[in-house]
């Protein structure tokens, strides 16, 4: 997942007007007007963007926005290609290149196609992160993606199968991609995209869903929460003989729980809890997915003990007893390496902090923190109610080029003596019990120790050593002190 | 669920339809308003319609159990049984079911059934409607085996594989005859062979009608209404001076004997249906394979003139 945002805040939508005069030739309007007929074609480039308006291509945040271009002496079988520049990871102007095509107007249907079919070559073997179809940046429902797109130097056809085409009946995010340099270690490269579109192939088939990756997992939770199904692919066999897995979203499945009253799953895997034991299994065109999931709801939600410090001595950056300072968010979904989902949700009326899929999160704050009178950073961690088995983890307090760091969890080995490092006993306490909050109270070393800055704290991180398998956890009263 | 398959198209339409009738065109040079016909042989000598519940009908059919020797001579990995697990009539349907299981020693189980003994026949249309199973290394076969098998052994005997599926080329299925000189293990010539691509469709989407017409000096192969292939004595190249077969060692040695390069394809065949699991031609089940799979036989029908 991404957190993809409009770098354009002009988006005129002309969506009338494209669609009278597409159909204006097919019939006349009458008293009887019947509901529109998008347009059914499938071309979206072949020498030129076909039927998309002008204004459809929209660079994600962060990204080079003049990454496209239409290439006029490169093509497959022709003469013009779409030929995106990825530029070098130090590029200023933008450290990737991706961007949706979305209809400016009318959605189409794309109900009688089973593939997004492209010609491409790049100047060099890459791998290309995501290719796909179905974002819009509205609700992304019906989003398809195939990761790690091998393309090398010479035009090659690439297919990517529609999941269930009958979904797809006004579709205006035609395609998709993103591009990196991680593999070509920073370097810039480029690559053509030619003859893009929806085809009826025929050829594919074999469709075999999975949530969870295929997996049967059985999840302890607190009723009254919410979580995510993750893992939603589909694998197809190709005309050529090969299979092909891709990422699907969660609105292509029908999701069915056991016990509906217990736990339901919303078209956005959302799954909702409530006290007992539920299996969640979902199809996807008919077809049975593989996996499962059993969640065991036990008990509500424990909320963290409130702090009970005196306010004067306290800076908070998280927490609902204290007025906070302001903070640009608690979770950077930093490219390329955190996998760390979620962020502040509530519950029962609290401000809770919630992480999936951790590996480390950052939250920023908007200036930098004085901090040099505090002593100790506090914060309260929840892990699950079933204790991962090796929870070892950080937490760094970092100015732009300073920090401290402290080990949590109670493991001790791996301990470096890189600047910053402070291994203070006492603070790194271990997690007795899953399902209960542990507060953490860091000593602010002296900067002789540490070099920390303390004039200009601006980030928090925790974070996950390597070899440990803290996957979620919930983060809460996150603020300094002085004793 | 007998649907009797349209015997005659008209030329224009294959003219339209794919490279691979280029062939065929070839020895149906008529021209272009004239009906070509698929299959002429109409007087019905077999007929299993799989209407009877349970085991195929004995008289028709027996059963080849076991591994064979190396797989069957392709390092086929299933143990073939008669067990209704693997082999039941259902539905109106033949069901060949190849499972993952271990068993003596194998670890799938599948079913081979054969006329042998029971019918044979020389020349006519042999037809069967069938829907291979999707999966990988997989290997359903509708094929004819020579009835001095036993007494000459292979490839004397001959060989007609009316059709041989594998997912590897899902939008493709081969014809192919086997023969003295020409066995597949041979070179200069292997077997004489020819795939025929759906093109917008795969096999295991559905059912389809595979087919051959054989007379004297001729085998037809059909698919549904298309005529792709015509193998005659003259697509033999190979001369008994020349032939080396290749061993399963990679050790090149002449066959001295029986190397004639001969047609031998003038005496009654029997039938074989088939459901392999991995093996030479398909390769072996991707990691991950969901079993069981299911090759179903709507019927199968013997003509001749």
């Amino acid at each position: 997942m991404k957190n993809l945002k409009f770098m354009y805040s002009k988006i005129i939508l002309l969506s009338g007007l494209l669609f009278v005069v597409m159909m204006s030739c097919e019939r006349d309007l009458s008293d009887q007007v019947e509901f529109a007929h998008l347009a059914k074609s499938g071309e979206i480039f072949t020498d030129d963007p076909i039927g998309l308006g002008t204004d459809f291509y929209f660079p994600y945040l962060g990204s080079k926005a003049n990454a496209w271009s239409i290439d006029q002496n490169e093509g497959y079988e022709s003469a013009a290609s779409m030929r995106f520049d990825v530029p070098n990871s130090n590029d200023p102007e933008g450290t990737y290149a991706g961007a949706i095509f979305r209809v400016d107007g009318s959605g189409r249907d794309l109900t009688e196609f089973d593939a997004l079919t492209f010609w491409a070559k790049a100047s060099q073997g890459v791998t290309i992160g995501d290719i796909g179809f179905g974002q819009d940046f509205g609700l992304n429902k019906y989003q398809v993606n195939e990761s790690n797109v091998s393309l090398g130097t010479n035009w090659a056809k690439y297919v990517i199968p529609i999941p269930d085409a009958s979904k797809l009946f006004d579709e205006r995010g035609l395609f998709w991609y993103s591009a990196g340099t991680q593999g070509t270690g920073g370097a810039a490269y480029t690559f053509w995209i030619d003859e893009l579109k929806f085809e009826k192939l025929g050829t594919i088939g074999q469709s075999r869903p999975a949530i969870l990756n295929g997996e049967d997992i059985v999840s302890d939770v607190f009723a009254g929460i919410s979580l995510e199904l993750t893992g939603l692919t589909q694998t197809f066999n190709l005309g050529s003989g090969r299979n092909k897995t891709l990422n699907v979203a969660p609105s292509y499945f029908d999701f069915t729980s056991s016990a509906p009253h217990i736990s339901f799953v919303d078209e956005f895997g959302e799954v909702s809890v409530s006290s007992g034991t539920a299996v969640i299994t979902a199809t996807l065109g008919g077809v049975e997915a593989e996996g499962s999931l059993t969640i065991n709801a036990v008990g509500e939600f424990a909320l963290a003990p409130a702090p009970t410090k005196d306010p004067n001595d306290v800076i908070s950056v998280f927490s609902d007893t204290y007025s906070n300072v302001p903070v640009d968010f608690f979770n950077g979904y930093w490219q390329p390496y955190q996998t760390t989902l979620g962020g502040e949700i509530v519950i029962n009326g609290e401000n809770v902090l919630k992480y999936t899929d951790f590996n480390f999160v950052g939250t920023q704050l908007s200036s930098p923190l004085d901090i040099s009178e505090m002593t100790h950073f506090s914060v309260d961690i929840l892990m699950p109610v079933v204790l991962p088995t090796d929870i070892d983890m950080l937490v760094v307090l970092k100015t732009e080029t300073t920090l401290q760091q402290q080990r949590i969890g109670g493991q001790t080995y791996q301990w470096s003596d890189q600047t910053g490092d402070i291994n203070n006993t006492e603070a790194n306490g271990t997690f007795e019990e899953g399902g209960v909050w542990k507060t953490f109270k860091i000593p602010i070393r002296p900067t002789s120790e540490t070099g920390l800055d303390k004039t200009a704290v601006n980030i928090i991180i925790i974070e996950r050593i390597k070899s440990s398998n803290v996957t979620n956890l919930h983060v809460d009263n996150m603020y300094f002190f002085k004793e | 669920m007998n649907k009797n398959n349209k015997k005659t198209m008209r030329i224009t339409t294959l003219l339209f339809t794919t490279f691979a009738l280029a062939s065929m065109i070839s020895f149906t040079s008529c021209d272009t308003d004239e009906t070509q016909t698929v299959a002429t042989f109409s007087n019905l000598t077999m007929a299993d319609e799989f209407d009877v519940e349970g085991a195929p009908n004995s008289d028709i059919w027996s059963f080849e159990t076991g591994t064979g020797i190396d797989g069957w001579g392709n390092n086929e990995l299933q143990y073939y049984t008669d067990r209704p697990e693997n082999v039941t009539v259902q539905n109106g349907l033949l069901v060949i079911t190849a499972l993952k299981e271990e068993y003596n020693g194998a670890s799938y189980t599948s079913a081979r059934l054969l006329t042998k003994g029971k019918f044979k026949q020389a020349y006519g249309r042999f037809e069967a409607r069938i829907k291979v199973p999707g999966g990988s290394g997989l290997w359903p076969a509708f094929w004819l085996l020579g009835e001095n098998f036993d007494v000459d052994g292979w490839p004397q005997c001959g060989e007609i594989d009316i059709m041989e599926y594998r997912r590897l080329e899902p939008t493709k299925v081969s014809g192919s005859i086997h023969g003295p000189g020409y066995s597949g293990e041979t070179d200069p010539q292997g077997q004489v062979t020819k795939s025929y691509d759906l093109g917008n469709d795969r096999y295991d989407a559905g059912f389809h009608v595979f087919g051959i017409e054989w007379g004297p000096e001729y085998i037809n192969y059909y698919i549904d209404d298309v005529l792709y292939n015509q193998i005659t004595p003259s697509d033999i190249e190979v001369t008994p001076a020349d032939v080396v077969y290749t061993l399963n060692d990679a050790v090149e040695a002449v066959e001295a004997t029986d190397v004639t390069g001969d047609w031998v394809f003038n005496k009654p065949f029997y039938i074989l249906i088939n459901l392999a699991v991995g093996g030479n031609f398909p390769g072996n089940p991707d990691n991950g394979e969901k079993f069981p799979h299911n090759m179903l036989v709507d019927y199968v029908r013997v003509y001749n003139k």
